[in-house]
């Protein structure tokens, strides 16, 4: 399965090649064409059998959250820029790796021994932080990492759940959207009735961007977006949603701050999963956004739907998924698209 | 070309975004000057093209600086006082005590007035004074007034251009008129030299308010490529190294998910060649440039971004060493003079099976 | 044109949930026979966005107007085990306009928004601290669901000059159109009738619809805020004072051409107009202004009171003036200066 390496690679929004390049080698055999476009998205194309001549766009983003260096003290250590959204408060005591030779960096803090009580309620503020290749000096430093080098944490991937117990999960970075991607490399195992454009897209984590253009070129008629959306299922004494749970399958998203789905593939997916007995959850509509909401309002318009393969703790250095979501995820996407051309224009 | 003249007369210009006419004059005839053909489009930006030798089709690289700057605008009337909005993003905190020109039916000079610290309670005078408490006053009757000026007039900075020593200058929309200036520079070194592809030199509308000149004017042109062209945060006390560069130090050369990775390189290079101090540029996200918009125009377009260094941006002393204007310049030339075949197949993520139904 | 008011602003369409709204506006249409002649077209687009075309001499111009169907609302975002619901917002919803007031979902269900306790009763909860409360019992047996759409339940109030409603944001703007479809007879000019989508949530529907009909000049018919109630934000639009001419908002600078033209045409006509300058919010002109190559673009705003709460006032006769500023402007050809 794909998602060790997917996960372990680097591929900061902007500089995606590494990841760009293992997709490129997995997929090669199983499409009829390939390109690259000027801002990197690969748009591959999946000829179907012929009885329909729908275009069918399914996306899922190679880019991750992650770090710039942005300048070299005379004392070695490096300041760095945030690429996407990261929240300040789990930088503290991380293990990264710089550039295409993943150099190792610590970001490193003052000893709570040196900290007085008032320091310790102070919000942590990522301009106040560096990170520590171990040089003492610039030129030092130098040799090693450059100003606008890009940065990822550095996080092995490791499987969960004791094997024969049921509960398959994983851990890794970048699940967001690495489980897309992954998703979209299995769906290409099959041929579906109408040509099939799927597109890893880049720089989705910096506003869609990737998809935007894609979007422009391919003029589908539908898209799906693939995303590792959020779940959060940390105990609370509120009975609130959790946005999405492990274990209760793929999640649909009627609404998020990027896009309204369109409800008849809203109904086609939730159909298909009844009928079939996929588990399937609605995600909490309002929250985030993805690529469709890049895709929807190109040209004329495209309508859209995004479904995610939810994973606890996205954009943190370690996230956690289920393997049983995540094959659900594809099946339940793949039997939608063969049904696709039953539903009304 | 004087660089210091050529500033001065692009600076002292005005052009608020969505009002550009006057500076649109200018740039017209300054372009018109050097390019073979020059154009205004639906929103109003100014298009001059330079043809190049290469053979027919030839590829072509727009170039965007953009000439509208921040400024003011009537919202309402009351007692002969002006209340302001903005155009585009000022910090309320420069602006008090500002001389201002209020365009109503004639160009009325003002200031830009608030309660005088005299008649405040002292506890408010620590406070910074918010922009719904800030009035123009023309120092005219309220009559006068009610003829002269309606809702909805402009109403532009009044700062000439000053020359400061070393080389530097101070002056009001310096963010952009540098950028349309090195493109001035650029296109009248390019009429004495051969280059292969054809020249676009675009200058921009409403970039202060949403890049909206960018945006359309990258669709109507669907250029091979694009550079574009603003200001950047020198170094200034206050600022850190992190988020700055060096003043006089050089064009920044932007790099990060708005630039395309050929195109930096291909700036760098040509940096390099010229021996040129230039300064890397490390940007995360979104640039706030024309960068930004022109990026993602149709298909995509491979897209680059030089930044002339510049202090105090959006007040009315807009700082810049003079000389770092005329190496942006230079540096577009240099790069514009070594686009050919080979360049352009490197701008390809070539990385297909070779047919092209993807 | 108040009967056609009532309707419309009555009838329910959150953004992204516009069927009932668009089918309300073709009835409209169909029934008045107002897109009838050889050349005129309705349909409508992958987004849902309604288009009428009604074909004008051929000597002028493609003319854009646009007017946005889609009303703020709310969506649920979770049912919890005694049936109370959480909801998110569609569009610029805002706490202080909801507590104690009543939603209506698309099949009927009426509910009632609640609040839970707060600590401290000088601050305005945000959205998480309400729920809606439909009657229901517990979950099993709660007739909604997470992803069900409501929208404000207050019924048109007829105050003579003033009418007030919930969504006048727009269709009033859609009013106006349908009467200037109605009223427009002669004119050089294809005028693109839009009842745009999803204005509420970014603009989506002017986005890809202006993509779609490409034209060279637009307007859109929108409301806009006023500065005369207690205490108000500074603004120089009062109700009754005359449609406004949009100069500049927060998305925005009208194209001055446009401005001009639309202020010519109601001076030399004897009709009462409004310069507007607006702080914060837009209209769909944004997204059509910067659509392919650029769109010259302006707006005709109806001055409205407590925009986005239930109960939003215009001026009638503000209105009436609109559609008169629009018809005169377009039943001649023109010319940008």
């Amino acid at each position: 399965m794909w998602l060790k390496r997917l996960s372990e690679a680097g591929g900061v929004s902007g500089h995606e090649d590494e990841v760009r390049q293992i997709i490129l080698d997995i997929i090669a055999g199983h499409v009829d064409d390939y390109r690259v476009d000027s801002i990197g998205n690969i748009i591959a194309l999946k000829k179907g059998d012929g009885s329909s001549d729908l275009r069918v766009m399914v996306a899922a983003h190679m880019d991750e959250v992650g770090f710039m260096i942005s300048h070299v003290e005379e004392n070695g250590l490096l300041h760095f820029h945030k690429v996407g959204g990261l929240d300040d408060r789990i930088l503290p005591a991380k293990v990264v790796w710089i550039g295409d030779k993943k150099v190792p960096g610590v970001i490193g803090f003052k000893p709570a021994h040196l900290t007085e009580q008032n320091e310790r309620d102070q919000p942590i503020k990522y301009k106040q932080l560096t990170i520590d290749i171990g040089t003492t000096s610039k030129a030092e430093a130098e040799k090693l990492v450059q100003r606008g080098d890009y940065a990822t944490f550095a996080t092995e991937f490791v499987e969960l759940g004791l094997a024969g117990e049921g509960w398959q999960t994983v851990r890794g970075k970048a699940f967001d959207d690495r489980a897309g991607c992954a998703v979209l490399i299995e769906l290409l195992n099959t041929q579906y009735p109408f040509d099939l454009y799927a597109v890893f897209t880049v720089q989705e984590e910096v506003g869609l961007r990737g998809a935007q253009v894609a979007a422009f070129a391919v003029e589908p008629d539908w898209a799906f977006a693939l995303e590792g959306t959020g779940a959060n299922e940390i105990p609370t004494p509120k009975d609130v949603s959790p946005s999405t749970r492990l274990g209760h399958g793929p999640a649909i998203t009627v609404m998020d701050r990027s896009f309204i789905a369109d409800k008849r593939l809203v109904r086609l997916l939730i159909d298909t999963a009844e009928e079939l007995g996929i588990p399937y959850q609605i995600k909490q509509p309002g929250i985030g956004g993805t690529d469709a909401g890049a895709i929807h309002r190109t040209r004329e318009g495209v309508p859209s739907v995004t479904v995610a393969v939810p994973c606890r703790y996205i954009h943190s250095p370690a996230a956690i998924l289920n393997l049983d979501d995540f094959d659900h995820t594809v099946q339940l996407v793949r039997e939608s698209l063969s049904r696709l051309p039953t539903i009304p224009r | 070309m004087d660089t210091a003249e050529l500033l001065k007369q692009l600076t002292e210009a005005r052009g608020p975004s969505g009002y550009e006419t006057e500076i649109r004059e200018i740039v017209q005839e300054r372009f018109g000057q050097y390019a073979d053909e020059t154009r205004t489009d639906a929103l109003g930006n100014v298009i001059a093209l330079k043809r190049g030798q290469g053979l027919d089709p030839r590829p072509t690289v727009m170039l965007a600086g953009h000439m509208d700057e921040i400024a003011l605008m009537v919202k309402q009337i009351e007692k002969g006082f002006l209340h302001i909005a903005r155009i585009g993003g000022f910090d309320p905190r420069v602006l008090l005590g500002q001389e201002v020109i209020v365009h109503g039916r004639r160009d009325l000079p003002g200031v830009i007035v608030s309660v005088p610290p005299h008649f405040t309670d002292p506890a408010e005078r620590d406070k910074t004074v918010p922009l719904d408490r800030l009035f123009v006053d023309v120092g005219l009757a309220p009559e006068q007034v009610e003829k002269l000026v309606q809702v909805g007039d402009l109403i532009t900075i009044h700062r000439g251009f000053t020359e400061l020593s070393g080389g530097w200058a101070a002056s009001k929309a310096m963010d952009d008129r540098t950028a349309v200036a090195a493109i001035a520079i650029c296109l009248e070194e390019l009429s004495r030299l051969k280059h292969q592809w054809d020249v676009y030199a675009v200058a921009t509308v409403q970039e202060e308010v949403g890049l909206y000149g960018a945006m359309t004017s990258a669709y109507g042109l669907a250029p091979t490529m694009a550079i574009a062209i603003d200001v950047t945060f020198g170094h200034q006390p206050g600022l850190s190294e992190a988020e700055t560069v060096k003043m006089d130090g050089g064009p920044g050369i932007a790099l990060g998910p708005n630039i395309h990775p050929q195109v930096f390189e291909g700036l760098v290079a040509a940096a390099k060649a010229m021996e040129m101090p230039h300064q890397i540029e490390p940007v995360p996200g979104r640039s706030g440039t024309d960068a930004w918009g022109i990026q993602v125009s149709r298909e995509g377009i491979p897209t680059g971004l030089l930044g002339i260094p510049l202090r105090y941006m959006h007040t009315s002393v807009e700082t810049v060493a003079l000389k770092d204007v005329e190496r942006t310049g230079r540096l577009l030339v240099a790069f514009i003079a070594r686009l050919d075949d080979e360049f352009l197949d490197a701008l390809t993520w070539n990385k297909g099976n070779g047919r092209e139904e993807a | 044109m108040k009967e056609t008011i009532k309707k419309l602003v009555e009838t329910f369409g959150p953004s992204g949930y516009e069927q009932d709204i668009r089918d309300s506006i073709r009835q409209e249409i169909e029934r008045h026979g107002l897109a009838t002649e050889k050349g005129d077209e309705v349909r409508v687009d992958a987004l849902g966005n309604l288009i009428v075309l009604k074909k004008g001499a051929g000597d002028g111009h493609k003319v854009m107007l646009a007017a946005h169907m889609d009303e703020i609302g709310v969506i649920v975002t979770h049912v919890d085990e005694k049936g109370f619901l959480r909801f998110g917002r569609i569009g610029g919803v805002y706490p202080h306009t909801l507590l104690g007031g009543r939603v209506r979902f698309a099949d009927g269900t009426v509910g009632v928004i609640g609040v839970e306790k707060l600590e401290d009763r000088t601050k305005m909860p945000d959205l998480d601290k309400l729920f809606i409360d439909v009657g229901a019992k517990d979950k099993a047996s709660c007739p909604v669901r997470v992803g069900d759409v409501a929208s404000f339940v207050r019924p048109l109030a007829d105050m003579g000059d003033r009418l007030v409603a919930k969504a006048m944001d727009d269709r009033i703007g859609c009013a106006v159109l349908l009467q200037v479809l109605r009223d427009l007879k002669e004119t050089p000019h294809d005028v693109y009738f839009v009842f745009t989508v999803q204005e509420e949530v970014g603009l989506r529907g002017a986005t890809t619809s202006s993509y779609g009909v490409a034209p060279d000049l637009a307007l859109s018919v929108d409301v806009t805020g006023t500065g005369d109630t207690p205490e108000a934000r500074t603004m120089a639009v009062s109700l009754g004072d005359g449609p406004a001419i949009k100069v500049k908002d927060g998305g925005m600078l009208a194209h001055p051409g446009v401005k001009n033209w639309l202020v010519k045409t109601a001076e030399g006509n004897g009709i009462p107009y409004q310069l507007e300058v607006l702080e914060g919010g837009t209209t769909d002109a944004r997204a059509i202004q910067t659509s392919r190559a650029g769109v010259p673009a302006g707006c005709v705003s109806i001055p409205c009171r407590y925009v986005h709460t239930p109960s939003e006032m215009v001026d009638y006769g503000d209105v009436t003036h609109a559609v008169k500023l629009l018809v005169t402007a377009l039943s001649k050809p023109i010319e940008l200066m």
